[in-house]
């Protein structure tokens, strides 16, 4: 069996031991990624010190040992996160020669873990899509099916830990896409409260939606992760100041007496059976741990895709306005003049998806329009805040599918933006709200593909969302059974 | 010219000035904001725009924009928050400028200026902080263009008047007072010429006795006090010109051509920019605590129009000279050092309004690269009125000051420049005079009272000018009529 279906802290402790070094621990990455990654396509670039900063770590653990429980684990990160001299493209023809000259905070955090990346994942352009398939450079393909998505945008980083090419991954998650993609590879994908981990060196999607998380194959590896990187920033102004508690010291077993909300508008119309089926045995498991379920409300549901097309876009077309070929990436050659420059650098540097989406939100902040679309969506945000927060007065958690489909075939929604929308309805809301959620692997459907649960908690609440979710994973199978590849 | 245009229409403008706060470092970001650095030396991955970056705000550049508001009698909003204002330009790395759309941090402020021995009041609509931008070098021959990020992220407010202003007289007298008052709290240096105030104007005729405001342009590219003045005579004459033709005026953004003296299209109001401003994300809003405010305002000066007043009242000075000696803060508190001495406040003012004024003009220089200090001139007036140097000599000795630096004791000392007051000594030099001069003496008892004058320059010029003035009439008097 490969050193890489094993937990972080199994890990941990075979290396304290000398089970084998962290240089044979990298090597094994290393071979996983050249055996399986020409059929998975997880990585866009592999980081060619990794064999050296391995060895640099064996000598480091031989002289002084190892604390850190992410020491020398070997990882990859989705490419809209900064990494100092190893070139981030965001999937997009624009960033393609960007060599960054600075490391983003959470890079900051590993880094002093000492975890190893092994290399940048692939991701949908500027992380718009649920497919992975707006990438400008290559498709992912899902593990389980290689005819299927993995899901996006973080489809590279899900990909990566469902192959076991790595032992964790870091997304980004702005409407769904950690959790999403996590759901469709089987892996478990945790989307923190917004400001619990700094989104400094996070090329920006949607600021007031963005945020990092960890991509993992159990829970507790996930609250190792989270461990590492959560926490204030004083470079970033959205960034909470909070204490950090120990999440894996959450993870008790214990659920008697907790209170699950369902909400009926996630098993509504466009929920598949099968996906129904899945969660409502989940359901059942953790009733049977002695949790409390109950139907719930959120009411304001049906608007957050709207919502959230309006403000993601309106922040993006702003957000996405540097990248006009003067100072770095890709500039247009030939051009006339400067506003031809900038003409051709975008029209030529970006994808369908985020020229749409760029046109969208630059509509709806137009003068004549700000009012009735950026403004309104911004009223209707916080309706569905308060959804949640009327829910949280009575529960603990609110439970329901990450999804409303298991994976979809290669190319099959590609030209049908509306639909690919939707596949995010139920991960959406959560990140208009802010709050944190995870998905975790809930069994499969007859097509052989996985199912994810996600369990949202209330902000700054991951102890409860971790507890919850390790618990059930503790009592169930899902997570270790692995795509044959 | 003007007189006819005022007799028909009222001109109506309306200013907004941009001023670059002197913080040491810029406003989102920890990189240095010091004027004249080789290009792009002062910037940061934050200030580049690089991706991924996210803006800090400066605490001190709040509090400078605060101080500035309170200064200009505006009241500080409780609640304020940035906005992205979008638009491309190559020194403009986010293409957005982080700025304040609709909650500005200083509102309904006021500024008194004095016209025509009236005062008056211009209104302050609003007072908000927001970054600078780069600067663009168009290369000449078809080169390209150089931009230095140096100043992208330098702290800037951006002063909106009411359009209360009449005249371009009004305007320059309103930026005038609004320099001194910047210049009285040192949150800006506010030189025009390096680009730390800017201004562009406003402007519209109307019929006299019409309510209703005629089409405004606006005005780009004014570098000087002056120059603002100009352009808009320029402007008024122009717009008085179309209306009496019985044309309309366009609503556009125009240019001054310092060169050629005239305003020229810019851009029309259909080519206007949709800036599409949006709350920055990035940025959370910011409540600003009443004692915070009360905080800063304990840091306020005294203003300039409080000195004035306590100027004429306590030293009893003349209103203008009240109103030279307090236009800056630097030269009232060199003058207030010098009277600190002793020396008489009314003599000093007199010393600094004429001769330190006047050699300051002369050599292009600001007070505080004038090496005479304050305590030395107070010293040499009180030289004076002691009777030590004569007030002729007193200009010697205020030349070798600002030459050198030393002291006036000294330079008396060594240059040998104590005034002759020995009356024996005097005396003998008077009856050498009259017996050198018999026609002069003839001149004076026949009753030419001018002859005296000529008889103590004489006396003056046998003692190097180191005679007591006042003795040496003295005694030629008594002498001549002996």
């Amino acid at each position: 069996m490969s050193l890489l279906v094993k937990r972080v802290a199994e890990i941990h402790q075979d290396l304290r031991n000398k089970e084998y070094t962290v240089a044979e621990l990298v090597r094994e990455s290393r071979k996983r990624i050249d055996a399986v990654d020409n059929k998975v396509k997880a990585f866009l670039r592999l980081n060619e010190a990794a064999e050296e900063e391995a060895k640099k770590l064996d000598e480091q653990l031989a002289r002084q040992g190892a604390d850190n429980m992410l020491y020398g684990i070997p990882m990859g990160i989705k490419d809209n996160i900064v990494t100092k001299g190893v070139i981030t493209t965001c999937a997009s023809k624009i960033l393609a020669n960007y060599d960054p000259i600075y490391d983003a905070t959470v890079m900051e955090r590993l880094n002093s873990a000492q975890a190893v990346m092994m290399g940048k994942l692939n991701m949908d352009e500027f992380a718009m899509g649920s497919s992975t398939e707006t990438s400008a450079f290559q498709l992912t393909y899902n593990p389980w099916n290689l005819e299927y998505v993995p899901g996006g945008s973080s489809g590279g980083s899900a990909a990566a830990v469902a192959a076991g090419e790595v032992v964790f991954s870091l997304g980004s998650d702005t409407g769904g896409s950690i959790r999403q993609p996590a759901a469709y590879c089987g892996v478990v994908g945790l989307k923190p409260t917004y400001g619990l981990v700094s989104r400094f060196g996070l090329v920006a999607f949607a600021s007031s939606l963005d945020q990092i998380g960890p991509l993992t194959r159990t829970v507790e590896d996930a609250a190792y992760v989270l461990q590492a990187i959560a926490g204030h920033d004083p470079m970033d102004s959205t960034s909470a100041n909070v204490d950090i508690p120990d999440y894996a010291a959450a993870l008790t077993g214990d659920v008697r007496g907790l209170r699950i909300g369902v909400p009926k508008e996630h098993f509504g119309e466009g929920v598949d059976p099968e996906v129904k089926e899945r969660i409502q045995e989940a359901l059942r498991v953790l009733e049977g741990l002695g949790a409390r379920v109950e139907e719930v409300t959120l009411p304001h549901t049906e608007y957050a895709v709207a919502t959230y097309y309006i403000i993601a876009s309106s922040e993006a077309s702003s957000n996405l306005a540097r990248f006009d070929g003067v100072r770095y990436g890709f500039r247009a050659e030939e051009a006339e003049n400067i506003i031809d420059m900038y003409k051709q650098t975008r029209s030529q540097g970006f994808g369908q998806e985020v020229k749409r989406r760029i046109m969208l939100g630059t509509y709806s902040l137009s003068s004549g329009y700000y009012d009735a679309y950026y403004l309104k969506a911004q009223k209707v945000r916080t309706l569905i805040r308060r959804d949640f927060e009327k829910v949280f007065e009575s529960y603990d958690v609110i439970i329901g599918p990450t999804a409303p489909t298991t994976a979809f075939k290669i190319g099959e929604k590609i030209d049908d933006p509306l639909t690919m929308y939707l596949n995010d309805i139920l991960t959406i809301p959560v990140n208009l709200a802010g709050l944190p959620a995870i998905s975790v692997p809930a069994g499969f459907a007859s097509n052989g593909l996985p199912v994810g649960m996600q369990i949202i908690g209330k902000a700054f609440d991951e102890s409860t969302v971790l507890r919850v979710a390790h618990a059930f994973e503790q009592h169930t199978d899902h997570h270790r059974k692995r795509p044959a590849l | 010219m003007r007189k006819g245009i005022a007799m028909k229409y009222e001109t109506v403008i309306g200013l907004e000035v941009h001023a670059e706060l002197s913080t040491a470092t810029k406003i989102f970001c920890r990189c240095s904001t010091e004027f004249g650095a080789p290009p792009n030396t002062n910037t940061c991955p934050i200030c580049l725009g690089h991706p991924g970056v996210l803006p800090v705000l400066n605490r001190r550049a709040v509090e400078f924009a605060m101080k500035a508001a309170l200064a200009l009698n505006c009241e500080i909003a409780e609640v304020t928050k940035f906005d992205r204002k979008n638009y491309f330009y190559p020194d403009l790395p986010k293409a957005y400028q982080i700025s304040q759309y609709d909650q500005p941090i200083g509102r309904n402020g006021w500024v008194e200026i004095e016209v025509g021995g009236e005062k008056k009041r211009i209104g302050i609509t609003r007072l908000h902080l927001e970054e600078d931008a780069g600067k663009s070098n168009h290369m000449e021959g078809g080169f390209g263009t150089l931009v230095d990020f140096n100043r992208v992220g330098v702290p800037l407010i951006e002063i909106v008047s009411e359009p209360d202003i009449r005249s371009p007289e009004e305007a320059r007298l309103y930026l005038e007072k609004l320099r001194s008052i910047l210049l009285y709290t040192e949150v800006s240096d506010v030189k025009m010429e390096e680009g730390s105030l800017r201004c562009d104007a406003n402007i519209s005729l109307r019929p006299v006795g019409s309510t209703k405001f005629g089409t405004k342009t606006e005005l780009k590219n004014m570098n000087t006090f002056s120059g603002v003045q100009r352009a808009l005579e320029y402007e008024e004459k122009r717009q008085a010109k179309l209306l009496d033709s019985g044309q309309e005026v366009v609503q556009e953004t125009r240019r001054w051509d310092e060169n050629r003296k005239e305003t020229v299209p810019m851009r029309s109001k259909e080519e206007a920019h949709d800036y599409r401003y949006f709350p920055d994300p990035d940025l959370v809003v910011l409540h600003i605590s009443r004692e915070w405010v009360e905080e800063v305002r304990s840091t306020l000066p005294e203003m300039p129009d409080a000195r004035k007043e306590r100027y004429v009242r306590e030293y009893g000075l003349p209103e203008y000279d009240a109103g030279v000696l307090t236009a800056s803060k630097k030269l009232a508190d060199y003058f207030e050092a010098a009277v600190a001495t002793g020396a008489d406040a009314k003599s000093v003012s007199n010393w600094v309004m004429v001769e330190l004024l006047g050699y300051m003009n002369k050599n292009n220089l600001e007070i505080e690269q004038v090496k005479m200090t304050p305590q030395h001139l107070g010293t040499m007036i009180q030289l004076i009125e002691k009777g030590t140097i004569s007030g002729k000599i007193a200009k010697t000795v205020f030349a070798e000051m600002l030459e050198s630096g030393k002291d006036p004791e000294t330079i008396v000392k060594e240059k040998g420049l104590v005034q002759i007051s020995d009356e024996g000594a005097i005396r003998e030099i008077v009856l050498k005079v009259i017996e050198n001069n018999p026609q002069s003496v003839d001149d004076y008892l026949s009753g030419k009272e001018r002859a005296l004058g000529f008889l103590v320059g004489q006396v003056m010029k046998e003692t190097k000018g180191k005679a007591n003035p006042q003795l040496v009439n003295k005694l030629l008097v008594e002498a001549l009529k002996q």
